[in-house]
């Protein structure tokens, strides 16, 4: 992965940087010794590692202003971070970046349940976000994998999904107002506790744009009433064809679930085998969950099991109890963990039309056996977002530059098909390369146009989403200003 | 004008060289230069796949024409977008790009979400004349910034949409609207803040003051909205007496449109609020009506001709807008609430890059 040099002028103003930064910062918020910043020298895309010249971990937006202030004095390039659990790269440095890092910034700002929404500092954690209104049976809805860990400002940086988005949306959804500090330092509000945009929706565009437009110190969630119960049944079906259609069969029926999780043959096993869920053997096997009181759940959950029952099932189970939905949801969530106890995994987001199916599990299937790499599928298969896990072997020389070429084999595919490179984890430095499969120049223009308006240095996060060829005269304009 | 593809369009728009009005249908009343680019030649479903939730369709689509094919599979938008025609007096038929532009949302917006949630893709000229495409026609898409949301609410004024590709939702198989009898609007808006933040999903959420009550409508699957419209009488007995109406549809649709401000003289404000500042809101203006939604969190007020509106709100948290007001008002105080520095000054900024010649709907949002 090619990454831009690093500008030599910045690494040797280090110290004058390093000086002015301790001016505005207790001496503890400033990383500086070669020892201490490799702690920041990736985030979970584990592949690709460079510590940054420095690392800061402001307290207040007031820090946060005062650090960008300087740096943009500086010319000096700033990677946002907030905790590091990016699977695309987002929050890589490079040599000559200062890494901000919100983690310190973690406090509930207010709750208002009238209102239904909740303001904290954006270095808080997703699922401590729910966690400070679940008492009251309240819940932000967004639940990327990562929740334990991941910060609502990677959250926004990368407008993350989750398993249940299909009827809660994705953080954009879910997202009511930031307050925001741009490169220059000035600090500005947008949106708030109200709805909608009274002008142009700068909202929209902040979420997803990958910490390159500012650096978000506070956010207005929406939070919702806890559902009165949920449950899920699982389906088994020896054709992926078939689980497709019966996916699409339930949709049109007029029932929305709240998931609709997807497993093929060779992550079911992976699953079983570390997991004991009892999952059957099979080559498609489906989980659908439904929310509601237990009379609601019982009418959606027969009319599904009712659309079920006409694809020829091998499999169909409703839980019975906490436990059995517990044990039904353990085996799904622990994927990840189990095909890494197959081989190293490069995991993909590439999102597709769910009627593509069936015919990118075929090609994913064909280019497998081509590449000679397995990969196991696991896909929110209401919306189209799939999950493929390509198996490697990092120590094999030539393994994981092969996995990469069958990956970005995949994600063409699925622009292809009418889909998208990634549907919840961000392009970052991974797919950054990519994007002129799906964008054509005039496309990529408009967004870089946006960056130029919020960060006309492009100081902010600069080697990432873009393509280094398209943004380099940007880029390259900046270090010839200085 | 009124291209009748896209490249035509993009043609039309590189050899101008003065302002134009972008409209649709004609019907949002939005006023500006004489010359025109109309979309409405840009029509036709492009695609829908029902058992995906999603739809395609070039920029001058009728509303009615995505509504009608829709309600065959018994699917809907879910956001439900007002008709104007009513409340300012136009004719024509509304569009899906005007719909879009406008980031025009009714009463499910509380629950469901905006127009601009339900939006996925989107293609348009811009004001160089290039074709620019952004989102997809997927659900979960964050591939890139997303200018779908910048362009939803943008009144035409960073580019001319020529197709858009739109979630859309299963239409509930049955509605019951519950009001309860409220003596005012503190009381109101307290009642619709304990349906809203229960788990029964309330779908609609208004109160009208010369009904004296507030509306809650669910929706869905019929047991589950007896057994919703059961637990919600018993929360909300507390506050006045509740009571299921019978013929609820054509309120909700009367409520969408503002229907009780057609054809009453007046200007016509929209004021966007947290939901239990409305009481304050509204005690600080001199209003002929009002009408609220979103749980309070939409006022809708009614003035007399010219009323500078802002000027007796005050500084709040929020928006006022203006809907319906003469020519000399809208130039004077402007359809929009004025932006904070900061933000106007990235705003202008992005209009600047889009249309740089200043050529769609000058002056319309700043």
């Amino acid at each position: 992965m090619e990454m831009p040099t690093p500008n030599p002028d910045v690494l040797r103003r280090k110290a004058v940087v390093l000086q002015r930064l301790l001016q505005v910062l207790p001496e503890e918020a400033v990383i500086h010794e070669p020892s201490e910043t490799r702690a920041y020298e990736c985030d979970a895309l584990t592949a690709y590692r460079c510590p940054p010249m420095l690392a800061v971990l402001p307290s207040t937006t007031q820090e946060v202003s005062d650090v960008l202030r300087i740096c943009n004095e500086e010319g000096v390039p700033v990677v946002p971070r907030g905790s590091g659990t990016s699977l695309a790269g987002g929050a890589l440095p490079t040599a000559d970046c200062v890494i901000l890092g919100v983690a310190r910034m973690n406090e509930v700002l207010e709750v208002d349940y009238d209102n239904r929404f909740i303001r904290v500092q954006s270095g808080r954690t997703n699922l401590s976000v729910t966690g400070a209104v679940e008492e009251d049976d309240f819940f932000y809805a967004p639940d990327p994998s990562s929740q334990l860990a991941c910060a609502i400002a990677g959250n926004i940086a990368m407008n993350s999904g989750g398993a249940h988005c299909l009827k809660y949306g994705v953080t954009t959804n879910n997202l009511l107002g930031v307050k925001m500090v741009l490169m220059d330092g000035s600090v500005v509000e947008i949106g708030g506790a109200h709805l909608d945009s009274g002008g142009l929706d700068l909202l929209g565009v902040v979420c997803g744009s990958e910490g390159q437009l500012g650096v978000v110190t506070e956010a207005t969630l929406r939070i919702l009433r806890k559902p009165e119960g949920a449950r899920p049944v699982l389906m088994g079906f020896d054709d992926n064809e078939v689980a497709g259609q019966c996916v699409s069969n339930i949709i049109k029926s007029g029932i929305l679930p709240v998931a609709i999780e997807f497993m093929d043959t060779l992550c079911i096993q992976a699953c079983e085998n570390f997991a004991h869920a009892g999952y059957p053997d099979c080559t498609a096997l489906l989980i659908v969950e439904v929310e509601g009181s237990e009379a609601e759940m019982d009418s959606q959950l027969s009319k599904i099991i009712e659309i079920a029952k006409r694809h020829n099932p091998v499999e169909l189970r409703e839980s019975q109890s906490a436990e059995e939905s517990a044990k039904i949801w353990l085996g799904r969530k622990s994927a990840f963990g189990a095909m890494g106890q197959l081989n190293d995994y490069m995991c993909l987001d590439g999102t597709i039309p769910v009627s593509s199916l069936p015919e990118v599990l075929r090609r994913i299937g064909e280019m497998s056996e081509e590449y000679g790499l397995p990969v196991g599928n696991v896909f929110h298969a209401g919306d189209g977002n799939m999950h493929p896990l390509i198996l490697f072997d990092a120590n094999k020389p030539g393994d994981l530059e092969k996995c990469e070429a069958f990956g970005a084999d995949i994600l063409k595919l699925c622009v292809d098909v009418g889909g998208c490179l990634t549907g919840e984890h961000g392009v970052g430095i991974e797919k950054r390369d990519l994007m002129s499969h799906q964008y054509a120049p005039a496309d990529l223009e408009a967004q870089m146009a946006v960056k130029d308006v919020f960060d006309p240095k492009w100081l902010l996060n600069p080697a990432k989403v873009f393509p280094l060829q398209a943004s380099e005269s940007r880029r390259i304009a900046r270090i010839a200003a200085e | 004008m009124k291209p009748k593809t896209e490249a035509e369009l993009a043609e039309m728009v590189s050899g101008l060289d003065e302002p134009v009005r972008i409209t649709g249908g004609g019907t949002r009343g939005v006023a500006g230069p004489d010359m025109a680019i109309q979309t409405s030649g840009l029509t036709g479903i492009t695609l829908y796949e029902p058992g995906a939730l999603t739809l395609v369709a070039k920029a001058g689509t009728t509303v009615g024409e995505i509504e009608a094919a829709l309600d065959a599979e018994g699917q809907q938008l879910a956001f439900e977008p007002m008709d104007h025609r009513g409340l300012l007096g136009t004719s024509g038929t509304p569009t899906i790009g005007g719909v879009v532009s406008a980031n025009i949302s009714g009463p499910r917006r509380v629950q469901a979400g905006a127009c601009r949630d339900f939006l996925l893709g989107v293609r348009y000229v811009d004001g160089m004349g290039q074709v620019v495409k952004n989102g997809g026609r997927v659900m979960k898409n964050v591939t890139g910034y997303d200018l779908v949301k910048l362009m939803a609410g943008s009144w035409g004024t960073l580019g001319v949409l020529t197709e858009v590709s739109l979630k859309v939702l299963p239409k509930p198989e049955v509605s019951a609207t519950l009001s309860v009898q409220v003596p005012d609007v503190t009381t109101a808006i307290a009642a619709l803040s304990a349906a809203l933040k229960s788990p029964f999903e309330v779908s609609g959420a208004a109160y009208d003051p010369d009904m004296g009550c507030a509306l809650l409508r669910l929706e869905g699957f019929a047991g589950s909205v007896t057994y919703r419209s059961d637990q919600l009488k018993s929360l909300l007995s507390g506050f006045g007496e509740v009571a299921e109406l019978d013929q609820p549809d054509t309120l909700w649709v009367d409520l969408r449109d503002s229907a009780g401000f057609h054809e009453q003289s007046g200007d016509v404000w929209r004021i966007t609020v947290k939901p239990s500042d409305a009481p304050d809101i509204v005690a600080r203006i001199r209003a002929e009506r009002t009408l609220f939604d979103w749980g309070g969190g939409l006022i809708w007020a009614l003035v007399p001709v010219g009323t500078d509106l802002r000027a007796q709100l005050g500084a709040f948290d929020g928006h006022a807008n203006i809907v319906r007001a003469g020519s000399e008002t809208l130039a004077e105080l402007g359809r929009f609430q004025p932006e904070a520095l900061g933000i106007a000054a990235l705003t202008n900024g992005i209009r600047q890059r889009f249309d740089p010649r200043g050529l769609f709907n000058p002056g319309l949002m700043g």
